[in-house]
């Protein structure tokens, strides 16, 4: 079987070959399914699980403490230990509640951000599902996760959850627009809504560079207004703890809790991963125009090395934002969308239209 | 793989969530029936009514503001991909396009429909 760690379409096309060849086409198929399914699961909970780890280290190390080392070595088999309690915890269900939505609303936070992880470019040939418009899918698939927030909110029947749903939904469909927007400058920049060919566009520099002070202002924009949508940082009204106690988690307990707690998490992967894709050029190396010499270098460190180190660069800004900004007022961060990002989104988009149109941008 | 295969992330969202509530009814306990547990949380005093009210949502004109917007993107995307096949023509258009809506939101803005009561 070949292997190949710069490019996994080899591999991923000789398993393909290896089970159509062995067994049935429906059998290679269901196999298939799960090989991909269990890999994914595999996936999600390493990550999501030391993403947990990694907010609570980088917390502790903002805030001059040490953070958890008690449990395995530097504590990390913490988040671990943690998940085997809260499955042990009793699963409280408020009688007055709305049972069926109860029940439901973490399902729906969990199925929006693994719909959204199958569109994600891992490295080359390491994606599961390509689609032509690849960014609009994730657009549109990461903002079904706000529904299983107002769900959770509105079923538990709890006046903390209830403001904690409502501000959630305010926030979520405001900065919406200017995720969108932000999104629509790469692009205009490479003519494409397809996640694998934005990246190719990137070979010989990523859209940061080449699209000069634009592309700058839309990352930006698309770091702060996705923190703000995932319900993060300076932005997390929808469950800002000194007023509503946990907001719209309020009233859920035991591993139905862990997963808001996960979802919030995958959420943000998901965001940092999208931006390290479209702005930072996903798993393409570090190119510099025609420099020979630099490029093959860089081409040496394999593309999910890239991939991995620019989320986790762009996970750790999100953290950053979180633990220095004090949080925002709701009608501030209204204002801030309606009368900042979202007028200076579309004056940038006019820009990058013409800068386009004059061939101003290095191609 | 195929789109088809997203049936694939829907079940195996299905199953990590349903699989760890499942199994968290079995391992975990429940000792106390006691009714003040299974009340909303309401900093320890008996809650009052119910929390299903009529509740002054106040961003109605966020939502409609939001909702013209919103469907603006959807429009604008198609436009993103085949504007620089179309050159000045696709320009213009979007020039024009963003007037109509920046003359919405400046609408909107003096109507103070942006503002949070």
């Amino acid at each position: 079987m070949p292997f190949n760690i710069y490019d996994f379409s080899g591999t991923t096309k000789a398993v393909d070959q290896f089970l159509y060849s062995t067994m049935s086409p429906t059998w290679a198929f269901v196999v298939e399914l799960a090989i991909v399914g269990i890999i994914i699961l595999l996936v999600y909970a390493v990550v999501g699980l030391y993403l947990v780890y990694a907010e609570r280290k980088v917390c502790a190390f903002m805030q001059n403490r040490v953070g958890p080392n008690r449990v395995g070595k530097w504590g990390l088999i913490q988040t671990i230990a943690d998940l085997i309690k809260l499955l042990m915890k009793e699963l409280v269900v408020i009688r007055k509640a709305d049972q069926l939505l109860f029940n439901i609303a973490p399902f729906i936070l969990i199925i929006a951000s693994f719909m959204a992880i199958a569109a994600i470019p891992f490295a080359k040939g390491l994606q599961a599902v390509d689609f032509n418009i690849g960014v609009f899918y994730m657009m549109a698939v990461s903002s079904i996760g706000v529904i299983g927030t107002l769900l959770a909110g509105w079923s538990s029947n709890s006046k903390y959850s209830l403001i904690g749903a409502i501000r959630s939904g305010a926030q979520v469909v405001s900065y919406e627009l200017s995720v969108g927007l932000s999104l629509l400058a790469v692009v205009i920049f490479s003519g494409s809504m397809q996640l694998s060919v934005i990246i190719e566009s990137q070979a010989n520099g990523w859209w940061i560079f080449k699209g000069h002070i634009p592309a700058i202002i839309a990352f930006v924009m698309f770091l702060v207004a996705s923190t703000a949508e995932i319900n993060r940082g300076p932005f997390d009204l929808a469950e800002a703890e000194s007023e509503l106690t946990a907001g719209f988690h309020t009233e859920y307990s035991g591993i139905r809790f862990a997963f808001f707690f996960l979802g919030e998490y995958m959420n943000m992967f998901i965001v940092a991963s999208l931006a390290a894709t479209v702005f930072l050029g996903g798993w393409m190396p570090l190119h510099i125009g025609n420099l020979a010499g630099f490029n093959h270098v860089m081409d040496f460190i394999p593309p999910i090395v890239w991939y991995f180190g620019k989320t986790v660069f762009i996970i750790y800004v999100i953290m950053w934002f979180k633990w220095t900004f004090p949080r925002l007022r709701i009608d501030q961060l209204l204002t801030l969308e309606w009368k900042y990002l979202l007028p200076i989104n579309l004056v940038n988009i006019l820009v990058i239209a013409f800068i386009v149109l004059m061939g101003w941008y290095i191609k | 793989m195929s789109s088809e295969s997203l049936v694939l992330f829907f079940i195996v969202g299905v199953v990590l969530v349903g699989g760890a509530v499942l199994f968290s009814h079995f391992v975990a306990p429940s000792f106390s029936k006691s009714p003040a547990k299974f009340e909303p949380y309401e900093c320890g005093i008996p809650a009052q009514g119910n929390a299903w009210i009529q509740f002054n949502v106040g961003y109605y004109l966020f939502a409609i503001v939001y909702l013209i917007f919103d469907v603006e993107t959807v429009f604008v995307f198609p436009w993103g991909v085949v504007m620089k096949e179309i050159g000045l023509r696709a320009f213009i258009e979007i020039v024009i396009f963003f007037l109509i809506l920046g003359l919405g939101l400046l609408y909107a803005w003096k109507k103070d429909a942006l503002k949070w009561v």
